[in-house]
């Protein structure tokens, strides 16, 4: 026993000097290429007066380009999202196949994440109240978006002999523009596209949120983890394993009715914090509109609280970054516009909806006391502002901020596998070797210092939307001839509700 | 007109017994029995997107699997009474599934056998027959 205790002793104090030689090996590796991507990918024009990213504009000048292309599809089709969710126009001859719910489920719980509760204290610490009005534009714009890749994802998905299929947008760009004659052009895009979402999985899927998961674990004991982030990433690459490598479904069945469960919670005691600030209510939603355009103590003034809202709504639901495509291609469906009918509702839940109600939450505090956070910001400030009036709920928000890391990397890791199998093949091997790999990029996630690491990461997801969305442009009317078909067949009938 | 009957399987020997008694009275009254599986499926339920790519192969060899083990077997000897049958698997909620199959058949009555719920699961999750008594259009029995 007594050698036992020595050799963990031992074992803790070389993991921790050895820990900082690693971080410090791994920073200066990285760092160079981090500043010069980051560079490249976040370059900000200069703005009246404030900087602009390009990458920042390219996704909002798509967003509206889409919204206006599909006549508002946003607006126009968010009820007919509502009754296919609900199973409206489910054939009960196809049930047991995956149904519109499920995809949306699993769609959101990839998006749900840490930026939901952090994200937004962010934006708001950074860009003031107004940025929430921005955010919320962002993700209604986002929604048309969604719509676009979604449905190409699933039109131009590979199926395969055994029945299992891979779409997204590696595949929508290499089959689309290969359509238009320039298969050579598309071969390109879907390569760049595919090692992006690859690459963007190991870090900002993966290693990003088993370092979140960690740093919530660490506050909620009082930072008696300090110096065991090696024995939470292990933990959660064996957890991740276990659920990815397929063995063991009932993790899986179990997270992903949490993970649900927790949003509906974290919504549900949102909503009682705002009521129960209901004297500082009208003050904080007059701060997000006057904010919005006056952009008064914000560094660009209007500009920058606009700026920061739609990169954050960005980051939250995902919108032009092609991700959910891949997710939404998995569903069997002769319709594919469904499946991007449907994608619409993720921006709405995920940034309308949630990061909506987190703002409120944070503004109403702000409202009643200024300086309820101190200096803390991200989901340290969230859970403050909750703490203000709920004094245990530090604890299940952090609980929830590890769930849902948990399963944005679930999601992630498939992600990462369909763009790993679109450029080696889908051979059993290969396949079995990418999720080792991901497996270990968790356990380093809450080992290492993860700054340019994370850079690199964060700019590659974003690099990615370059190619996606150039490629939504080249392909949109496409999807609107599929829009206009699908729903002139739903108003003659021919597309039969059964409800 | 012809008469249509829905004959509920699940596999137990309360499923058999009700077959025997329809296949009694389909011979007397002409009917086509519809031989149905129920495989228990919600479609609120959450999944990884790897179990949703799964999910049309998993999908398929359910059915195949229930059809094979399940309705099959039972097929010849209704055959041999000189009865017309078809065999349907689902998915579904079982209560509702059945009577949305009695109506798309337009079936006159459904026999399904009395599953030896005990009072706790019933408590639970509620009773099927009961809940299938209660939404059907149909005469429902409930063969002991």
């Amino acid at each position: 026993m007594k050698n036992v205790l020595a050799l963990l002793s031992f074992l803790l104090v070389s993991a921790n000097s050895a820990q900082a030689s690693i971080d410090e090996t791994i920073n200066n590796l990285t760092a160079p290429i981090a500043t010069w991507l980051a560079d490249i990918v976040f370059f900000k024009i200069p703005f009246f007066g404030t900087g602009l990213p390009v990458v920042v504009l390219w996704l909002v000048v798509g967003a509206v380009f889409f919204t206006f292309y599909t006549g508002f599809v946003n607006i126009r089709g968010f009820k007919h999202a509502i009754q296919l969710v609900r199973g409206d126009f489910s054939n009960p001859n196809d049930h047991g196949e995956v149904s519109h719910f499920q995809a949306l489920a699993t769609a959101v719980s990839g998006t749900v994440g840490i930026g939901n509760i952090g994200g937004v204290a962010v934006a708001v610490t950074v860009g003031g109240a107004g940025a929430t009005f921005w955010l919320i534009v962002a993700g209604f714009l986002g929604m048309s978006t969604k719509f676009v890749e979604c449905t190409l994802g699933v039109k131009y998905r590979s199926e395969f002999e055994d029945g299992h299929v891979s779409g997204g947008p590696m595949y929508y760009l290499k089959k689309g523009f290969a359509e238009r004659g320039m298969p050579k052009f598309g071969k390109v895009m879907g390569t760049f596209y595919a090692i992006g979402i690859f690459l963007g999985a190991l870090g900002i899927g993966n290693m990003f949120q088993s370092n979140q998961a960690y740093v919530q674990l660490n506050n909620v004991a009082g930072g008696r983890l300090d110096g065991l982030g090696w024995l939470i990433g292990l933990i959660l690459a064996i957890v991740v394993f276990l659920v990815i490598m397929g063995g063991i479904k009932s993790i899986a069945r179990v997270t992903e009715k949490i993970v649900p469960f927790m949003a509906i919670f974290y919504c549900l005691f949102a909503v009682i914090v705002i009521l129960m600030n209901i004297d500082s209510i009208p003050q904080a939603v007059a701060n997000i509109f006057t904010g919005a355009f006056t952009g008064e103590g914000v560094a660009g003034g209007a500009l920058g609280a606009m700026i920061i809202g739609f990169q954050r709504a960005v980051f939250s639901n995902e919108a032009g970054i092609g991700s959910a495509s891949i997710a939404h291609a998995a569903v069997k469906t002769n319709e594919p516009v469904t499946e991007g009918v449907v994608s619409l509702l993720e921006p709405f839940i995920d940034t309308i909806v949630i990061c909506t109600i987190t703002a409120l939450v944070i503004g109403t505090a702000q409202v009643a006391d200024p300086n309820f956070a101190g200096d803390a910001t991200g989901v340290a400030m969230t859970s403050a502002a909750f703490e203000r009036k709920i004094s245990w709920f530090p604890i299940p928000l952090a609980f929830a901020g590890v769930l849902f890391a948990f399963s944005t990397m679930i999601s992630w890791s498939y992600y990462g596998l369909k763009g790993w199998t679109y450029m080696f093949g889908e051979g059993d091997i290969g396949q079995t070797f990418y999720k080792f790999v991901y497996c270990i990029f968790v356990a380093l996630g809450s080992m290492v210092q993860l700054g340019p690491i994370l850079d690199i990461s964060d700019a590659l997801v974003f690099l990615i939307c370059v190619p996606n969305i150039f490629g939504l442009y080249f392909l949109a009317p496409i999807v609107k001839a599929e829009m206009n078909s699908y729903f002139a067949r739903v108003k003659s009938g021919e597309i039969k509700k059964y409800r | 007109m012809k008469n249509n009957i829905i004959v509920a399987l699940d596999g137990s020997d309360g499923g058999k017994r009700a077959l025997a008694v329809a296949a009694t009275y389909a011979k007397l009254t002409e009917s086509k029995i519809y031989l149905c599986y129920i495989i228990d499926w919600s479609p609120y339920s959450f999944h990884t997107p790897q179990e949703l790519e799964e999910r049309q192969k998993r999908r398929d060899s359910e059915m195949q699997r229930a059809n094979e083990q399940i309705l099959q077997p039972e097929v010849p000897v209704l055959i041999d009474m000189g009865l017309s049958v078809e065999t349907i698997v689902r998915h579904g909620k079982v209560a509702n599934a059945l009577s949305h199959l009695a109506n798309e058949h337009h079936a006159s009555q459904i026999y399904i056998g009395r599953l030896g719920e005990s009072r706790v699961q019933s408590m639970i999750f509620g009773s099927v027959t009961a809940a299938l008594i209660q939404s059907s259009e149909v005469p429902v029995t409930v063969v002991p």
